[in-house]
């Protein structure tokens, strides 16, 4: 979507975590490095226990009935003025763009509030906490290709992501072709058009690896996962993370 | 059970989807490096363009009246259709009026959209495509595929021998040089055959009642130089309110659409021939058609109606790329299409409910669309639509058992790590959207449920 989150979100160094279902399921490690980074940078970072999902999934599908019910779930469990960082774009558009959708003919307030706080957390890092260099390196020189995934079309992630991981020294970005074409996830999408997805990954993918790059990443581990997953099954596999693992990974060691 | 756009895509000819792919892939480019070449940002434009068709249609009852007015004193006839029947029946009779038996007609949605060329063939008037791609379309009875390069699912091949089927030209030749020529030597004896000549418009101004043509071939311009009767089948949306608005939106279709500065010819044109006119149709019919736009108005995706058919969502799009124009199973493809043509089929929307189904929503729809149409949430309100209507959605699996997941934290965070307990079990039992379809095509990584809270609980513990 090309969404634009609102102008007058808070920043500040306390701040709720929303950690996604897909973190909450595979991928541990991506919200453990979210923590450590945003502490390292003097951020307190607590985490509601009682968050699911932001109700992307139902939201999609186009069961709004169903997908209300979850926003309103998690707009309760995330209450109050902090704010709510997500490590991924799309989960954070869910909150200050989506939800604003399915609640367009009967606005929630607590919903309304939780949209005008979220962040996606790269975007946070760089534009809410002012961090515009990294000071660290990779233990070898690495190319990375880094996939602009769709839900940070006109937000700040982008820009941000790609800013801050060209001044990791060791590190260096690929460029590729079609940038701005999807990798053909869409969550539910890649279930219900399994050769279209599949195809759009494929090409996704052609362009991505065409610099042999060593590593690829994203703000968004929904992406990472359907190419990763694709590249497995065509023999052409290539690790994937998500980029605040890579912030932590350029941590001076200590 | 299979959504049909997929299966479509999956059991497409390789070398179609190919042509499609390639074809859709360089007017993204072109339109891009046109954009951005020319203005510093492109981005104010859309947003100057998107309000001028929402004036427009915030406005359409008084600005319709105004071209009527201005087109009537200057010498036009102007009709009122509400559906594609009304508009038929309306050219048909206008036709019979002055004993038409055979005219040429340029490219035209809204006549795609009402299927008038087969209707009028049907009334043994001889209709004639004169925009090359829809004469190619027309030889070999196909369906357009693309609202700018009807054939773009076509490679010279494919012309070449359609050409030689038809005898038109002595051999086969694929050079498109020499496929042109053929054309063209083919058509311009059919123009001065013709006694009508039939057209859309792509813009109308309130003002001034012109009537805005633009062309590649110029042969809207040659269909209507000899003949005496000119009809022209626009949409009521087509209504600007002033002449210079047109302007800022032929700056943006041509660059949209092709990649070109401007089209070849842009023909404007106010009324029948005048006094001093040497040539030119002495009479001139427009017929205004509703077919359903009213309702599009009145309902929560009114944004589609600024469209102005540059196809760029189209060409951008990665599902069009892969399925074509049709797959749509309408005139409109691609992410226009998806909204566009369920909502014209009325009462039928649930036959083309899955349209809008077709997408990953990732926006390159919005990011290219010259008047900023907000695709991607008009794919969804629609959804949403087909969902509170009931219309059945096949793959699509029921998320209420998701929601009562995710609305109870205590199950929620135990069907985590059970899960992870049955990690090498069957993928539904994860709480996240299924994933059952995936292992065919991908691997999945390995189950990490409640890891990270665990993680975090410990860290707690110890401080
Ligand atoms: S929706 Fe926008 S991009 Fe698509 S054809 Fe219409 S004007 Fe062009």
């Amino acid at each position: 979507m090309s969404v634009h989150p609102p102008t007058d979100r808070p920043t500040g160094n306390r701040v709720l975590l929303m950690g996604t279902c897909l973190c909450d399921a595979f991928f541990d490690d991506v919200a453990k490095a979210t923590v450590e980074i945003l502490e390292h940078l003097g951020v307190t970072v607590e985490f509601p226990c009682d968050q699911t999902c932001c109700s992307q999934p139902a939201f999609n599908s186009g069961d709004w009935k169903a997908s209300r019910k979850v926003a309103r779930h998690t707009a309760r469990v995330f209450a109050g003025d902090l704010p709510v960082i997500v490590p991924s774009g799309s989960c954070a558009a869910m909150n200050f763009h989506g939800n604003l959708l399915q609640f367009e003919d009967a606005p929630d307030e607590e919903v309304t509030s939780l949209a005008h706080r979220t962040w996606e957390l790269m975007d946070y890092i760089v534009h809410g906490l002012g961090v515009t260099e990294w000071k660290g390196e990779l233990a070898t020189p690495t190319k990375v290709a880094f996939h602009h995934s769709c839900h940070s079309r006109g937000t700040g992630t982008g820009a941000a992501t790609a800013g801050l991981l060209r001044t990791i020294r060791n590190l260096s970005l690929v460029e590729f072709g079609q940038a701005e074409q999807c990798c053909g996830f869409g969550g539910t999408f890649s279930v219900t058009f399994p050769h279209i997805s599949g195809r759009m990954g494929t090409l996704k993918l052609d362009h991505l690896l065409e610099h042999e790059p060593d590593l690829l990443t994203s703000a968004d581990m929904s992406c990472l996962m359907h190419l990763g997953g694709l590249a497995d099954v065509q023999h052409r596999a290539i690790p994937y993370r998500h980029a605040v693992q890579i912030l932590r990974e350029a941590l001076p060691a200590g | 059970m299979h959504q049909k756009i997929d299966t479509y895509a999956r059991t497409m000819r390789e070398e179609k989807q190919h042509s499609v792919l390639m074809g859709a892939t360089a007017s993204t480019e072109k339109r891009y490096s046109v954009l951005h070449q020319d203005f510093e940002d492109p981005d104010a434009l859309r947003t100057l363009a998107a309000g001028i068709k929402d004036h427009a249609l915030a406005n359409l009852d008084r600005y319709l009246a105004d071209a009527e007015g201005a087109l009537t004193a200057n010498g036009a006839h102007v009709h009122w259709a509400t559906d594609g029947e009304e508009a038929k029946d309306l050219i048909l009779g206008i036709l019979r009026d002055h004993n038409v038996t055979q005219l040429t007609k340029s490219k035209s949605m809204v006549a795609e959209e009402i299927h008038l060329n087969p209707f009028l063939i049907e009334n043994g008037i001889e209709c004639l495509e004169s925009d090359l791609g829809e004469f190619i379309v027309q030889l070999d009875g196909d369906e357009p595929s693309h609202i700018v390069r009807p054939i773009i699912h076509k490679n010279r091949r494919e012309i070449a021998e359609t050409f030689q089927r038809e005898h038109i030209g002595a051999d086969y030749n694929d050079d498109p040089e020499i496929i042109t020529r053929r054309a063209r030597v083919h058509l311009r004896k059919k123009y001065f055959e013709a006694q009508a000549g039939i057209t859309g418009a792509n813009f109308v101004s309130a003002e001034s009642g012109r009537l805005v043509l633009v062309t590649n071939e110029g042969n809207a311009r040659f269909g209507m130089a000899p003949v005496p009767l000119h009809i022209a089948i626009v949409g009521i949306e087509k209504i600007v309110a002033r002449d210079r608005d047109l302007a800022v939106l032929l700056n943006l279709l041509g660059r949209s659409a092709t990649g070109q500065q401007l089209t070849v010819y842009t023909q404007f044109i106010n009324g029948p021939r005048g006094k001093d006119q040497p040539s030119g149709p002495e009479h001139m019919h427009v017929v205004f058609l509703d077919n359903g736009r009213t309702d599009v108005l009145a309902s929560n995706c009114k944004e589609i109606l600024r469209c102005i058919r540059c196809s760029a969502c189209q060409n951008v799009c990665p599902v069009y790329r892969q399925a074509s124009g049709h797959a749509y199973r309408s005139p409109y493809g691609g992410p226009v299409g998806a909204v566009l043509s369920p909502l014209l089929f009325g009462k039928r929307f649930p036959e083309l409910a899955d349209l809008p189904k077709a997408s990953s929503l990732c926006g390159a729809c919005q990011e290219v669309c010259p008047v900023d149409i907000p695709i991607p949430d008009l794919l969804l309100r629609l959804r949403d639509r087909a969902k509170k209507e009931h219309v059945k959605s096949p793959g699509t699996p029921p998320m209420a058992p998701f929601a009562a997941l995710a609305t109870n934290p205590a199950v929620w965070r135990t069907s985590m790590t059970m899960s992870k307990a049955m990690n090498h079990l069957p993928i539904r039992f994860a709480p996240v959207a299924p994933l059952q379809a995936w292992i065919k095509q991908r691997t999945l990584p390995e189950w990490h449920g409640g890891d990270f809270r665990k993680w975090l609980k410990e860290r707690n513990d110890n401080d």
